[in-house]
């Protein structure tokens, strides 16, 4: 079971930005180890945000994404209290959902 | 007469030209400053500092005991503060001890781990990594707390002199010392500043700002592998995980770093 995110969702007006930190190695399938053998690719492919479980972001990665991405979005229409969820995919068909509420 | 002018021209913009050359050319150390700040809002310690606080409350190792009870100095259990006061003597181990070499033996005391096996395991596996996850939730509850190392025992004294002649020590191939860097201000190894670590560097400087998150490799670094690392940088022989040198090497920084206020777990290039 992979580790799991940060998520931090402030309200400010209308308006509720959201700060993701997920821990993922994000191996590109490009680097060798010490023995010289090729580290299989490892990676986050498709993040999706829900606001109050409303799909508000669908976002498809790939292996230049940096290690323990961090991932910022803003989300219209959003107060304190909504409950806003985070879901990443990776490659090897792993799969993390996190839930926070917007302070 | 005209191609006078068309000179005095020249010359003319050729000075404008300059001043906004200047005044466009940021310093190194702002360049880095910038971008620092803008790493900052994500820095992923926190998801080591995360991973270290549920460590801490969970029942782990043969004995099947959480680290709650831990003295980490200030009492047991009591984490907040107690960063700051670190290295210093324990009488039940009686010896002077950092932050990850004290947690460590309570691991081996309230959880039954062994301690040499954790201090062969590398740096980022297995219970290393552990160790390094719980250094940096305890690191992360003293931030913005002032170090305050005490130099009451003869012990923890010993080992500030001790730690004091290791970093004017030279050696190696290339005759270096930790003084060699980090003795005067205002010097830089590649695009880095050097903070000058025989005085007090100033808030969030040197020993104020380790545990740190490396971006550049996605590994977060604890003081033991900071120093490893240092030794490694001399063409020294890596001291052991632990090891008196490294301790009163960190004494001799923490004391000097009296006053200093703590931003650990920063986040570096």
């Amino acid at each position: 079971m992979a580790d799991p995110m940060r998520i931090r969702a402030q309200a400010a007006g209308d308006k509720v930005t959201v700060r993701v930190l997920m821990s993922h190695e994000m191996e590109t399938g490009q680097r060798k180890d010490s023995a010289g053998k090729v580290i299989p690719a490892w990676f986050i492919q498709e993040v999706t945000a829900t606001h109050n479980g409303k799909p508000v972001l669908v976002a498809e990665w790939g292996p230049s994404v940096s290690k323990n991405p961090f991932l910022q979005f803003v989300i219209k229409g959003g107060k304190a209290g909504d409950k806003v969820a985070v879901t990443w995919t990776d490659n090897k068909g792993d799969k993390r959902t996190d839930e926070a509420t917007v302070s | 007469m005209r191609t006078r002018t068309r000179t005095r021209t020249l010359i003319g913009l050729a000075v404008l030209a300059l001043c906004a050359g200047a005044q466009a050319q940021k310093s190194t150390a702002d360049g880095i400053a910038e971008y620092r700040k803008m790493l900052e809002d994500g820095n992923p310690a926190d998801l080591f500092e995360a991973k270290g606080e549920a460590l801490w409350k969970q029942k782990r190792g043969p004995k099947n005991a959480s680290l709650e009870k831990c003295d980490l100095g200030l009492g047991p259990g009591v984490v907040k503060g107690a960063f700051v006061t670190l290295p210093r003597y324990f009488p039940d181990t009686q010896k002077v001890q950092d932050l990850e070499t004290r947690l460590v033996s309570c691991m081996v005391t309230l959880q039954g781990f062994d301690a040499a096996e954790i201090a062969k395991t590398p740096f980022g596996r297995g219970e290393m990594a552990n160790v390094t996850a719980l250094a940096t939730w305890v690191a992360a509850e003293s931030r913005g707390m002032r170090f305050n190392l005490p130099q009451t025992n003869a012990a923890e004294r010993e080992s500030y002199e001790i730690g004091k002649r290791a970093f004017y020590f030279r050696g190696g191939t290339h005759d270096f010392s930790c003084a060699s860097c980090h003795g005067e201000s205002g010097k830089r190894i590649r695009l880095q500043d050097l903070p000058d670590l025989t005085k007090n560097p100033g808030d969030g400087i040197g020993f104020a700002a380790w545990p740190a998150y490396r971006v550049s490799n996605g590994q977060m670094w604890s003081m033991q592998l900071r120093l490893n690392d240092c030794f490694r940088q001399q063409r020294f022989p890596y001291p052991g995980f632990g090891s008196e040198v490294t301790i009163a090497l960190a004494t001799y920084m923490g004391v000097n770093a009296k006053g200093a206020e703590s931003i650990a777990p920063s986040i570096k290039r």
